[in-house]
């Protein structure tokens, strides 16, 4: 009996060890998944793209049209300067969007972007963006901000119109640089 | 439970044990905590039942009636965590602890104390999850898989479901720890691991798959925690984060878990059929490889549950066809079983019909689970009816057939009295009739394009709803009889024998009825 309580305790301790370890493992999971998604090329909205091919197809035009949004409470105004543009595929183009700190302590603020239709993502190479870094603004600060992308040729015939959508989001916590 | 039995028991078990309430605070008693866990299960059983009912009563008309919308999704979310972490779960634990030491010829659990523990941790985690409705803000309402970033948005309500679920989760690492254990250590001698009960063989199986997932899903709701409160931001993408990988992080947890709540009941029918049919089970040993793929296999299958959050079609095409092959080892387990009854003398007693039932509504909620595992097709359908449907025909007409079989197998060894048949048989079939009137008209809306989880719903699917709801209070009501069978046959009825059933086969019909409060203090031998 004293062997099998022994061999008992060892049991436990060994799938203890295993419970711990698949806790960790859960956590392991978040640099897996970033690390995946890099090397798969997921997920990279807020990193610059290489340009390859820039020849413009002068025989076609695109609409672009700017959309942009504040979340969680932040305090800033956030516009395009030009609400929408129209330009040939394989044009680099360059517009730029202006925020303000409407608050009176300094923010840092993150801009996610989104689009529509989904299949523009794939021929929509960003060479610069404000979504780039994260923004902090003093008190009542304004700042114009660059965004410089490329549509490429491959964009199906079908599409005339694509939206382009930001949104900030407070950065709290470690992660943002103002605290 | 002292008069019942003379061969060689009859020692005064009641000596070593406080009577009243401090019995089952203090037990440590795998039979009394087997007890505890499955009428915790059953109140939670109920308790999920009443939230069901009152989404079902909601949806009885299109139109906002009875509740506001951000309360009905409180009550689908409730439902679901109280249905898959308060019912089925605990009810398989229980079935574990009273089964596991009878079936291999064990004294008792290998750690009594710490099966004490198990089980009570899980009533205050239980009160931590229905008080969580009253405190402001309401209950988490983020679906029971709590994605980010509802879960990490939600008021208090979402810390407590959080608190109660880390409790759950050590509950039931402590519990498979020591399933493992006394699976793996205290076999009577003889017993060798392929000679073990199904029942044992599936629950060592189940076990292996908790204490892989549950600290994952700990790890998971530990993120969103931080999130919440301690400004990480590891769902939040204006951080550096993802709310996809919660999604991933959820369901690397979640696609085991389905199959830790079925592959017991696997084990219960495993063990019902052989009984019924007078033959022994066919193809022991590929039930055994089944249920050991089946586990495998349910490590890489789970972004079939996310095929819409836009992944490459590489990963979707690998997720899609390893889903596909989980249907060989389910098909091999339902081909044994079909097997087993061939040419054998079949007598239907309730547990066996509940064993049939399950065979046949299962595998109709296999088959829709094949449809859902095409992508394309799963494209469609993702988040309709059709996936509600799919889901409650594996876990109601799978894990809880199986358990209202085994209780029905197993409550003459337990109480040491036979329930009553014919009332057996009502409620089989009231709850198959009322089952299906519930579920199956949920396919059709479903196809047709409703979307789960929403208060309100086009005409067109008026009356499909009206059905469903009719069917859902009739499933209800069916309960209370089972309730009422059960607390009969406790309290007294016909004495039965020590072998309760004719072709029941294992070392559990070998002691008296009911099994004494210690059993197997001196080790049988298996030949």
């Amino acid at each position: 009996m004293v062997s099998n309580v022994q061999a008992n305790n060892a049991m436990m301790r060994k799938l203890v060890i295993v419970a711990c370890g698949m806790f960790g493992f859960g956590f392991a999971l978040v640099p897996f998944y970033n690390k995946i998604c890099e090397v798969a090329g997921i997920n990279n909205v807020a990193k610059a793209d290489a340009v390859t091919n820039t020849q413009v197809d002068s025989t076609r035009l695109i609409t672009m049209e700017f959309d942009t949004n504040l979340r969680n409470g932040l305090n800033w105004t956030f516009r395009p300067l030009e609400k929408s543009v129209r330009f040939h595929p394989g044009e680099l183009v360059n517009v730029s969007f202006e925020v303000k700190n409407n608050s009176d302590r300094p923010v840092t603020a993150q801009a996610i972007p989104s689009w529509a239709p989904q299949v523009a993502g794939r021929h929509m190479k960003k060479l610069d963006c404000f979504c780039f870094t994260q923004q902090t603004l003093q008190p009542g600060e304004v700042r114009r901000m660059p965004l410089v992308f490329v549509i490429e040729n491959s964009l199906p015939d079908d599409v005339h119109v694509v939206t382009m959508s930001y949104t900030f989001f407070p950065v709290e916590g470690r992660n943002g640089s103002a605290g | 439970m002292e008069a019942a039995h003379g061969h060689g028991y009859g020692h005064d078990e009641h000596a070593h044990h406080p009577s009243g309430l401090m019995r089952w605070v203090t037990t440590t008693n795998h039979k009394d905590i087997g007890t505890l866990y499955l009428w915790f299960s059953f109140s939670m059983f109920i308790v999920g039942g009443i939230l069901a009912l009152m989404l079902r009563a909601e949806l009885f008309q299109p139109g906002l009636q009875l509740w506001e919308p951000h309360f009905f999704n409180q009550l689908t979310t409730m439902h679901g965590l109280i249905m898959v972490f308060g019912a089925i779960m605990p009810a398989f634990v229980g079935f574990a602890n009273w089964q596991v030491p009878l079936m291999i010829g064990a004294p008792d659990m290998a750690f009594a104390r710490m099966n004490n523990w198990s089980f009570w941790l899980l009533p205050p985690a239980a009160i931590l999850l229905v008080t969580s409705f009253f405190v402001p803000g309401g209950a988490t309402a983020a679906g029971w898989t709590l994605y980010a970033p509802l879960s990490t948005q939600m008021g208090p309500g979402m810390d407590l479901a959080i608190f109660a679920l880390h409790i759950m989760g050590a509950s039931s690492i402590m519990g498979s720890i020591n399933i493992i254990t006394t699976i793996l250590n205290m076999r009577a001698p003889g017993m060798t691991l392929m000679k073990m009960p199904l029942f044992v063989w599936t629950w060592l199986i189940t076990a292996y798959l908790l204490i892989a997932v549950m600290p994952v899903l700990a790890g998971a709701v530990t993120m969103v925690l931080t999130d919440r409160h301690f400004g990480t931001t590891f769902f939040n993408a204006a951080g550096g984060g993802d709310p996809v990988m919660f999604q991933h992080i959820f369901w690397f947890f979640g696609h085991p878990e389905v199959y830790i709540m079925i592959l017991p009941a696997f084990g219960i029918v495993s063990q019902i059929v052989p009984a019924f049919a007078r033959k022994p089970l066919f193809g022991y040993s590929s039930m055994v490889y089944a249920t050991s793929s089946i586990a495998i296999l349910s490590f890489i299958v789970w972004a079939h549950h996310m095929f819409t959050v836009g992944m490459p079609a590489a990963s979707q095409l690998f997720f899609m066809y390893a889903t596909m092959l989980i249907a060989v080892p389910t098909g091999v387990k339902v081909f044994n079983w079909i097997a087993t009854m061939w040419k054998g003398s079949m007598t239907f007693e309730t547990p066996m019909l509940f064993a049939c039932g399950f065979i046949f509504v299962f595998s109709m909620g296999g088959f829709t689970g094949l449809v859902l595992a095409i992508t394309p097709i799963d494209i469609q359908l993702q988040d309709t009816y059709y996936v509600v449907a799919h889901f409650h025909y594996v876990l109601v007409a799978g894990s809880l057939f199986a358990i209202f079989g085994g209780v029905y197998y197993w409550l003459p060894k337990w109480t040491g009295h036979m329930y009553n048949e014919t009332l057996g048989k009502v409620h089989f079939w009231l709850t198959m009739i009322f089952f299906n009137v519930t579920f199956f008209p949920m396919h059709f809306s479903g196809l047709a394009g409703m979307p789960r989880r929403v208060p309100d719903y086009a005409l067109q699917f008026a009356d499909f709803n009206m059905l469903s709801t009719i069917g859902a209070f009739g499933f209800g009501l069916s309960q209370m009889l089972f309730l009422y069978v059960v607390v009969t046959c406790i309290r007294g009825g016909a004495k039965a024998p020590d072998k309760v059933w004719e072709g029941a086969q294992g070392l559990e019909w070998t002691v008296p009825s009911p099994a004494p409060y210690h059993t197997f203090e001196i080790p049988p031998v298996v030949k």
